[in-house]
């Protein structure tokens, strides 16, 4: 048995006197009496001001429990090792993994034609001339060959329009040629096709079904507030989609189809029966959205419109329906708040393509125009609709892979969206959770880097960002549990996660 | 309940090295004896032991005895009924026969080294600085001499990964010899800082094996403290990054005492933003053997005194996903909503129960005590528990 002098004091093993240095963090003021605290890689915690001016004035002292949770969560080292910022570099590449890989969702807007005229609808044509606005069977080939040439392993097939069943032969062409090339190419490959289900007929079903097809539909809430978004003839927008929903899970399965919805002025007065149509519907899912400012969403415009404050206030009366509804032992989640959750708490990256920096545009997904134009993104191909060709990278015709993703207009979309190099975003302590969004900027404020004490984009992230936060931090373990539960996707027994 | 491992007899001059064997009790054909030690139930039986690697009989020879063999033999052994067919017995000069293997029990591991480069505070196998790397051509024979039904095997130590190369040619012997049996190391996981160690362990391409690496601290100063080593907090968290990133899978070990248990919740943080490749987390009681014992009064807490630090890290954990276990507890003094994690984990051998557990309702579940936790400190909260939950 070795002696007790064998074993060496608590003090041997404290850091040198020589102070501590700190790691890269921002901060933000969050109550009167309180700082908030974020580092590159998310972690966060929340100081008191003396705290607060003690730990940036070097003198925090090491026994104290901030100094070791602020050094056990990367914001301060002391002593002389790297391995602080080598397991920081670890979690760096983590969250930015998103970028391994390159673009992995591939829109194709297989038709402009559409049998709705949905006040926010951004381009679609009803129209009966199917030449002018489908995409032909050449243009879908090439704008194949051409996704296979994204290094991706995993490759998603976006069916999109208009109404992209109007132009099913085409659909057929697309994912009957990709499967063929994937033979050779074995990626993970995944079709989705965004449709209003109206044109569905049982052949189509039966296709969807052989080729394992994703559906995902529009939902706009009860009948009242869909009709009325999502105008047809005959003003029965809501029981078709109904109807066909049934006819596509019974066939398709329950969990193949799900469905967005838009936020609309009409929508603003009633947050809960739009969720509660959704739980009605059978959905484990809401996400919602505010309208975006494209196509006819501008220009029939005043039907639509509204302040970016009237959605929040939308988003949070909804939110509050949403946990109710889990409170009541239903299993149900937004989806804006798990994405924004998710960057929150836990190490892992999100492929949402529209928070990120830098942007998803291009770099995460593209999008094929039915007449074979390549944009960055759908708001860019919606943009152009509006006679603005800003962000056509190229045409499936005419340029290849290296002048369509590697030319100009990619790279300066990508520069202005580096939230570490843009104005009012480098200092925000939202950063790590937040996207750049330059197509809205451009659109909005005619600046691909934009304004953001003016910027709607901006306050809405900020304020749901910091509506969740308080959530987080409230009284309520019930929240908490259920936003970690969103987060990480874990389900626990429920007598175990009622304790947590 | 404990066994007693290892017997001793009187070696006749035949012995003149260490022999391993697997224990049979039925006469073997003479192809097959070179792997076997006969346990021979009478003197006549001697007449036929040509070929064996070694014979154990509890009978006595006359101090006179030859035999007409050069076959190693240990008489008058003190018991030989701990001893099954098919388990691995070494035979030394001196007389001494340890059981290195045992067949039928869960807990079999290759003790591979004395020797350690941590020296934790409550390290319940002192290490010892001798030369002892004469001992991986005993463990490359056990790894022969082992079942392949065997579902289990650790490799443990002393640090194992002191042996360098060596330990990476047993790895090897063991996924070409027991390919169905899971491989579990305990190692410190310092040496694998250096990248191309764990990068060529990986490489060996077991199937089916975890390193089991113990964390004390989110915080460097309190881990290179318990474990008495400066630096040994950085080694080991490039170590398991190493190892995640080369795919080797890793277990992440936590002894709860008085120095731990403060920062426990913190620990279950940082191990998901930092380690969340980690196959498992074990959160394991104190063993009171070895360093425990003089360190006692700076180590020791009642578990029931941590009872929300361990349920907060463990649910922190299991609600993100990563697997849990609690180890060395028991269910007395845990809080019932963490007993769905409690593991009966304590080795057979050393594994026991209090005379007031035998009116408990829940002891089949209940992982019990150490022996040497019996004999030395344990919670004053241990009572029944009148009926399941």
């Amino acid at each position: 048995m070795a002696p007790l002098s064998a074993f060496q004091p608590r003090e041997r093993y404290r850091p040198p006197d020589a102070g501590y240095r700190l790691l890269p963090f921002r901060f933000m003021r969050w109550t009167a009496e309180e700082l908030l605290l974020v580092n590159d890689v998310g972690e966060f915690l929340f100081l008191e001001d003396g705290c607060f001016r003690d730990l940036t004035a070097h003198r925090l002292p090491p026994h104290d429990p901030k100094y070791l949770d602020l050094k056990s969560k990367h914001f301060l080292a002391d002593g002389t090792s790297n391995v602080p910022i080598e397991l920081l570099a670890t979690k760096y590449r983590t969250k930015k993994s998103f970028l391994d890989g390159f673009t992995k969702l591939h829109m194709f807007v297989v038709t402009l034609r559409c049998d709705h005229s949905c006040h926010y609808c951004q381009v679609s044509r009803v129209s009966t001339n199917r030449t002018r606005y489908d995409m032909s069977a050449e243009t879908a080939r090439r704008a194949v060959d051409l996704m296979f040439q994204s290094p991706s392993p995993a490759l998603k097939v976006e069916l999109q329009g208009g109404e992209p069943l109007l132009n099913f032969d085409v659909i057929r062409s697309i994912v009957e040629y990709a499967k063929e090339k994937n033979q050779r190419e074995g990626r993970d490959l995944e079709f989705v096709v965004t449709t209003n289900l109206v044109p569905l007929t049982d052949g189509i079903l039966a296709f969807l079904k052989e080729h394992s097809v994703l559906v995902s539909t529009s939902l706009d809430g009860p009948d009242f507030i869909h009709n009325a978004n999502r105008a047809r003839k005959g003003n029965d927008s809501h029981e078709i989609t109904i109807r066909n929903l049934e006819r596509v899970r019974q066939v398709l399965g329950h969990d193949r189809v799900s469905a967005i919805m838009t936020t609309t002025k009409a929508s603003l007065a009633h947050p809960r029966e739009i969720v509660d149509e959704y739980v009605r519907q059978g959905f484990q899912a809401i996400f919602l959205r505010s309208i975006s400012p494209y196509g006819f969403a501008t220009r029939t415009g005043e039907a639509a419109r509204y302040e970016m404050t009237e959605f929040l206030s939308f988003y949070k009366v909804a939110l509050d329906r949403v946990i109710e509804i889990n409170r009541s032992g239903l299993d149900f989640t937004e989806v804006f708040a798990q994405i924004l959750l998710r960057k929150m708490l836990t190490p892992f990256p999100t492929g949402y393509v529209d928070l990120q920096s830098p942007t998803g545009a291009g770099l995460g997904a593209v999008a094929y125009n039915y007449n074979g134009e390549v944009y960055a993104s759908d708001e860019a191909r919606m943009l152009s609709e509006m006679g603005d060709e800003s962000f056509r990278l190229g045409n499936v015709h005419t340029d290849g892979h290296a002048e369509i993703f590697g030319g100009e207009t990619l790279l300066s979309l990508v520069e202005a969206s580096i939230l570490e190099t843009l104005p009012g975003c480098t200092d925000c302590a939202f950063l790590p959770y937040c996207g750049a969004d330059p197509i809205f900027h451009h659109r909005t404020q005619n600046d691909v880097m934009g304004h953001r004490p003016t910027s709607a984009f901006c306050l809405k992230n900020m304020s749901i960002l910091r509506h969740l936060f308080d959530l987080l931090r409230g009284e309520d373990p019930f929240v908490r549990s259920l936003f970690t539960r969103w987060a990480t996707g874990v389900r626990l027994d429920r007598h175990v996660e009622a304790v947590a | 309940m404990s066994w007693n491992l290892s017997a001793h007899g009187s070696p006749l001059p035949t012995l003149n090295r260490t022999v391993l064997g697997k224990v049979t009790s039925t006469c073997r054909e003479a192809p097959f004896r070179k792997d076997h030690v006969l346990l021979a139930r009478s003197l006549e039986s001697l007449a036929q032991i040509q070929g064996y690697a070694g014979v154990l009989t509890a009978q006595a020879l006359p101090p006179d005895a030859t035999l007409s063999t050069d076959t190693p033999v240990v008489h008058s052994v003190s018991s030989l009924d701990h001893l099954d067919d098919g388990d691995v017995v070494a035979l030394s000069p001196n007389g001494y026969v340890r059981t290195l293997y045992r067949l039928r029990s869960p807990h079999n591991s290759l003790f591979t080294t004395d020797r350690c480069n941590s020296f934790c505070l409550m390290c319940s196998q002192p290490p010892k600085p001798v030369d002892d790397r004469h001992r991986i051509a005993e463990h490359l024979r056990l790894v022969e001499l082992i079942d392949p039904s065997t579902p289990e095997l650790g490799i443990t130590g002393g640090e194992p990964t002191l042996l360098k190369d060596d330990l990476l040619i047993l790895v090897e012997r063991c996924r070409d010899l027991l390919p169905e049996t899971a491989l579990h190391v305990l190692s410190n996981g310092r040496l694998f800082y250096y990248g191309p160690f764990a990068r060529r362990l990986a490489g060996i391409g077991h199937l089916d094996l975890m390193i089991g690496v113990p964390l004390y601290s989110d915080v460097d100063s309190e881990h290179d403290y318990v474990v008495q080593s400066a630096g040994a907090f950085d080694q080991t968290l490039i170590g398991l990054q190493n190892l995640g990133r080369y795919g080797v899978p890793v277990e992440i070990r936590i002894v709860i005492h008085r120095l731990t248990y403060a920062r426990l919740p913190q620990l279950a943080e940082f191990i998901y933003r930092n380690l969340p490749f980690a196959s498992h987390v074990a959160f394991m009681g104190l063993e009171v053997m070895g360093f425990a014992i003089p360190n006692l009064a700076d180590l020791w807490i009642d578990p029931v005194e941590y009872g929300r630090e361990l349920v907060t890290s463990v649910n922190f954990l299991a609600q993100r996903g990563l697997r849990v276990s609690i180890y060395n507890h028991q269910l007395c003094v845990v809080p019932r909503e963490a007993w769905g994690y409690c593991r009966r984990s304590i080795s057979d051998w050393k594994n026991d129960y209090l005379p007031v557990c035998e009116a408990c309702a829940v002891r089949n579940h209940c992982g019990g005590f150490f022996s040497s936790s019996l004999r030395r400190g344990y919670s004053s909260h241990i009572r029944p528990i009148s009926a399941a939950p």
